[in-house]
């Protein structure tokens, strides 16, 4: 509370009152209080940041070709649908549920946009949207299934992740395989179209010009309403870190090609779902529901009302997930969604640091898990190791987020902070 | 306080609820004014937690009616007992554990669904505890952190947020330590002070002298007896619960003459 000069800094703030509370405020207050949440089992991102460091430092002396601008470009465009996929499923394992079928889902959908589109001529938009909902169409089924009978998620999604693979097949046809024009704005926007330079550095400041404001105003209020907020100093530290984290990026990926639009559509939405999850009603039902469903019923909350949301928010994330998959190939095809897009997207929602047992996780989780898995991908590439290698190696990683989840969870359960 | 007792909050006249073939609940009267406590006692099975979940709005009676501030009403359903004024405070809580203590006070009556106000939510928070001289360093710990008295305070503030008129405790202080206890039975006689009429579900008789005002004993579903916690003995209330003078916990009270007559420690 030093340099802010507001009035109620006299009084000891409300929330600091009690004695036994250590005083952490500035800079360092902050670091020490992640410090000792860490401790404490409460690993948030930790585990995520320091695996893409080491990811990145071990691909990088392997192929120095790895973290060069047109790669870095490449991976991020790589990156977006199926890090689209891990938003929906950073959603299902909140409430403590799975959608195993995200990958069959966003096949289907890769195909009934191509036959909408090429097949039948439809304007892209009408193609898009089609599949859109049948991706919420499908979750919604899922959640009155659940919802009604009871059966555990993973069957229900499992028996989809079959039954909507031979839907795909069935209405990709005899032809197995629908190639989407090059000159078409799906295929262009997935492919072609990037972010200009200096817009790339006007979102930088914008985003720590936004965080700042946010921060600013919270801080005021809370400041007024008589409880402790950030410092001034932290907050303008906070967003220029972020805005110099921002521009480097930016200028790194402006190199070559630079920032590509579908990427922006990515982490845009992760903005969205992140305001969700943290800032709404919704939000709180659905980390309520994954901590404790019957304390979640008692007070109030239309658990099934969250459980259908959750699904139908993951299928239809799916959905536009394997849109931006079939634009970015300019097909679809019998392997859309097949292969690894299932495990993938699992995967990078775990790693991102979302629990398999509910109630912990957040949207920016999947960004940096998709990262994570893509730059795995992408590196292995690089290296010509051909899928079976990839596979292995990502089955490898997502065990070893699997046992950090687990080892943080025993952690925060002998710590009482489970 | 009970000597001439405020018109009653809510009165329960004729309850019965059947399980099948098992009356769980036969005839059930009960009266809570408001500033009073009123312990309900029983036995295992004399259908204290099925007169709890009734009133709770979780199982609607067979028969019976409830009277609440003189108007007969019904309670279907765990939101038409609160908007009546009726809160409850199960005896496993029912937080959760991974929100912290402002997210479960407000869970599902959170202010702004849109946008939060945390804020405000905040301050209401520290208001609430402060009323009940909660001792809870920080409210943005995750419940998990909490100690069983410190969880029972957040269960039982967050039962004050709706401005209830009766609260009901199912065994508020079964799980808990001696000093935590003591703290929750502060609890209730602030609850009392504010003028809140409690129903205090309970097997522990030191509590109930502590703090209660009358004793509802139950028995196998009905009522067996209605004292004031002033002019009754433990062994009076043990004879109600058990259904007899002759009964074992007077039976090893009389052999083990060295304990002390408050009855047994919790």
């Amino acid at each position: 509370m030093r340099s802010t000069g507001s009035p109620a800094a006299t009084a000891v703030a409300t929330d600091l009152q009690d004695e036994r509370l250590r005083s952490r405020e500035g800079l360092g207050g902050a670091l020490t209080a992640i410090a000792d949440r860490a401790r404490g089992g409460d690993l948030g991102m930790i585990p995520v940041v320091v695996g893409l460091v080491v990811i990145w430092t071990v691909l990088q002396i392997l192929n120095p070709v790895f973290l060069s601008s047109a790669n870095l470009v490449n991976l991020a465009m790589e990156s977006a649908a199926v890090g689209v996929i891990a938003l929906g499923i950073v959603c299902v394992l909140l409430v403590g549920e799975i959608d195993l079928s995200v990958g069959s889902v966003s096949g289907l959908s890769a195909a009934v946009v191509a036959v909408l589109f090429v097949g039948h001529g439809l304007p892209a938009w009408i193609a898009v949207l089609a599949a859109v909902v049948m991706g919420a169409v499908i979750g919604w089924i899922y959640s009155q299934i659940f919802n009604r009978f009871g059966v555990p998620s993973f069957v229900i999604t499992l028996a989809g992740l079959l039954a909507f693979q031979g839907l795909m097949l069935y209405v990709l046809g005899s032809k197995g395989s629908i190639n989407l024009p090059f000159d078409s704005g799906l295929v262009n926007f997935a492919q072609l179209s990037f972010v200009p330079p200096w817009l790339s550095y006007v979102f930088g400041v914008v985003a720590a010009g936004w965080l700042f404001l946010t921060g600013f105003l919270h801080a005021r209020e809370r400041r007024a309403a008589g409880l402790s907020a950030k410092s001034l100093t932290l907050l303008v530290i906070r967003s220029a870190a972020v805005l110099a984290a921002l521009t480097v990026v930016a200028w790194y990926l402006n190199q070559t090609r630079g920032v590509g639009w579908m990427f922006v559509l990515f982490v845009a939405l992760v903005l969205v779902m992140h305001y969700l999850l943290s800032r709404t009603k919704w939000g709180k039902s659905v980390y309520a529901v994954g901590g404790n469903t019957e304390a979640a019923r008692r007070a109030g909350i239309n658990v099934k009302a969250v459980y259908t949301s959750v699904f139908v928010l993951c299928s239809t994330f799916a959905a536009v997930g394997g849109v931006l998959a079939a634009a970015r190939l300019a097909a679809a095809n019998q392997s859309s969604g097949g292969g690894d897009v299932n495990l993938n997207a699992i995967a990078a929602a775990v790693i991102g640091g979302t629990s398999l047992f509910g109630g912990r996780g957040s949207a920016f989780g999947a960004l940096l898990g998709i990262i994570v898995i893509q730059s795995i991908s992408s590196g292995l590439t690089l290296l010509n190791l051909d899928s079976s290698i990839r596979f292995m190696v990502t089955g490898g990683v997502l065990l070893l987020a699997v046992v950090v989840d687990s080892l943080s969870r025993r952690s925060r359960t002998s710590r009482g902070r489970a | 306080m009970s000597a001439q007792p405020p018109p009653g909050v809510l009165s329960l006249r004729g309850i019965s609820k059947t399980f099948g073939a098992v009356a769980a609940l036969t005839d059930i009267d009960l009266d809570v004014a408001a500033g009073q406590v009123v312990a309900v006692v029983g036995d295992n099975g004399a259908g204290k937690s099925t007169l709890v979940k009734v009133l709770a709005g979780v199982h609607p009676p067979d028969a019976g009616t409830i009277t609440f501030e003189s108007r007969v009403v019904e309670v279907p359903t765990p939101a038409a007992a609160h908007r009546l004024g009726i809160a409850t405070v199960f005896q496993d809580l029912a937080l959760c554990e991974n929100l912290d203590v402002v997210d479960n006070l407000f869970l599902g009556h959170e202010l702004r669904p849109f946008r939060l106000d945390t804020v405000a939510m905040e301050t209401r928070s520290w208001e609430l505890l402060r009323q009940l001289s909660a001792k809870i360093p920080t409210v943005r710990i995750p419940v998990a952190s909490l100690s069983g008295g410190q969880r029972q305070t957040v269960a039982i503030a967050r039962s004050l947020l709706g401005d209830p008129k009766i609260i009901i405790l199912d065994e508020p202080t079964a799980a808990l330590g001696v000093a935590q206890t003591a703290e929750v039975l502060n609890l209730v006689e602030r609850l009392r002070e504010n003028g809140l009429g409690v129903i205090m579900i309970t097997h522990n008789m030191a509590d109930v002298k502590a703090v209660a005002d009358t004793v509802a004993v139950l028995r196998l579903g009905r009522n067996n007896g209605l004292f004031d916690v002033r002019d009754v003995s433990t062994e009076e209330i043990v004879a109600a619960i058990t259904g007899a003078s002759d009964n074992v916990v007077a039976r090893r009270a009389a052999r083990r003459t060295t304990t002390s007559e408050e009855g047994l420690p919790s």
